[in-house]
């Protein structure tokens, strides 16, 4: 199939059917120089506006990215003595002006772009790249090292609050604590969330917070707007302040899809202002109900112990009294056995099988013939009296 | 919540776990298991009041010029 395409000449040109003779044929390393001088030539040295995608920046410090369209793209190079003047890596996305030369890179005979200078088109853009130069310094000091992030308490008392006193923020960060936990005490440390201005102001009210007593958690945040909007957010100086403070501290800026650099230097970070207080307090329904099951345990804790104590009390009542009948059981059978020996020691029982005795006046018992020479009197003792007797 | 009670519900839920812990285990003596359980009736009444208490106070922190701290009533 492909051979038969292959065989097909070009519409409109009819290729010479043979081969040129050898000093006709080019080199590649003609034709790619040749190719390179002409795109060169083309444009020179030209503006271009496109989106960063593929950045790659090397150890050696040049960069390797493409600039493109929703049609066509470029690969561009851009070597170390420009890049230091960008000064932070370029973001995937970011739309740029580039200023540079199209040329061809001999070695693959690729189309590529040398650039000298790299813009971002906007103020999005370039508080990005901001913003990307701040996290690094951040990065570099260790603060946004998560083994330094500290945990929450689990009652907070007073907590500081630093926003502005009549934003969205404060509001729902107020009904939120009452609904919430009613009992805590909030201390708002009044700054400018927004504009110029905003920056130094969250600077000194974190400071401020920093001077409070007894203070357990401090949030820091402001409702949604725009990029512009929450950029103080992004400021280098009030991360550091973020970072400083000597309590907790909870960055709640914006909407869910908003995360600036507070946020990933404070101890917590939540979507909004209220997800901050729900992070902060504990719901106070949840907590009665668990103070009332502690109750009911401890009750039942000590009646499976008075249980258990009385059932012990039991058995060793059972031992007492099985212990002192044993020890009554003997005495008593010895009684019965000396009972029984003294029984048949009797003389008695000797006389009740039909014998009797005999005993002289003196109380003797008549043992001998000679005992009783005759005309003697005595007594013959049976076993129900005596008989006066006398010897014939 | 008084700052002298700061952070005694704390205290009292973890003192009620143990003592509740205690109290489940075999080998407490009858004297020690009534001692833990007025103590654990206590700290669940503390707690409770605690649990109890009114109405958030929302207050404002402003710094004068010479520097002085000033906690107000905020407005909101």
């Amino acid at each position: 199939m492909t051979g038969s395409l292959f065989d097909l000449p070009p519409e409109g040109q009819s290729p010479p059917s043979q081969p040129p003779s050898r000093p006709a044929a080019l080199t590649i390393t003609e034709l790619v120089s040749t190719l390179r001088k002409s795109v060169e030539a083309a444009t020179g040295p030209v503006w271009v506006k496109g989106e960063v995608t593929s950045f790659k920046a090397y150890g050696s410090g040049h960069w390797y990215f493409s600039l493109c369209d929703p049609q066509s793209a470029v690969r561009c190079v851009m070597w170390k003595t420009y890049t230091v003047k960008v000064g932070a890596v370029v973001a995937d996305g970011t739309e740029v002006y580039a200023l540079g030369t199209p040329t061809v890179w001999e070695e693959r005979g690729e189309l590529r772009m040398s650039v000298q200078v790299l813009l971002p088109t906007s103020g999005v853009g370039l508080a990005q790249l901001a913003r990307e130069r701040v996290k690094a310094a951040l990065e570099k000091d260790g603060l946004l090292d998560p083994a330094r992030k500290r945990s929450l308490p689990l009652f907070p008392v007073r907590i500081a609050v630093v926003t502005s006193a009549d934003g969205a923020a404060l509001r729902d960060i107020i009904i939120v604590t009452r609904r919430r936990w009613p009992s805590v005490r909030l201390l708002v440390v009044p700054a400018k969330v927004q504009g110029t201005e905003a920056p130094e102001t969250l600077v000194r009210a974190l400071a401020l917070v920093n001077r409070l007593e007894l203070v357990d958690l401090c949030i820091i945040g402001r409702g949604g707007g725009s990029k512009e909007d929450l950029s103080a957010f992004d400021e280098e100086r009030v991360c550091r302040a973020v970072a400083a403070l000597r309590i907790p501290s909870i960055s709640a800026v914006g909407h869910e899809t908003d995360i600036s650099l507070t946020d990933l230097v404070a101890d917590a970070r939540a979507a909004t202002p209220s997800a901050a207080v729900e992070r902060a307090l504990p719901d106070r329904a949840d907590t009665l109900r668990h103070v009332q099951s502690l109750g009911s345990r401890l009750a039942h804790g000590l009646r499976r112990r008075t249980t258990l104590v009385s059932a012990r009390l039991a058995r060793s009542g059972d031992r007492i009294q099985v212990a002192m009948g044993r020890r009554l059981e003997e005495p008593r059978s010895q009684l019965d056995r000396y009972a029984g020996q003294l029984e048949a020691l009797s003389p008695l029982k000797v006389l009740s099988r039909g014998y009797s005795v005999a005993r002289l006046a003196d109380g003797r018992v008549v043992r001998r013939k000679g005992d009783l020479p005759p005309g003697t009197a005595f007594d013959l003792t049976t076993t129900d009296g005596a008989i006066a007797a006398h010897a014939d | 919540m008084t700052d002298s009670t700061r952070d005694s519900l704390t205290t009292d839920l973890r003192r009620l776990e143990e003592i509740v812990r205690s109290l489940e285990a075999e080998d407490t003596d009858l004297d020690r298991a009534l001692q833990l359980f007025e103590e654990g009736v206590s700290r669940l009444r503390a707690a409770r009041d605690r649990l109890a208490e009114a109405e958030a106070r929302v207050q404002k922190v402003l710094e004068d010029a010479a520097g002085q701290l000033h906690v107000t009533d905020f407005e909101g």
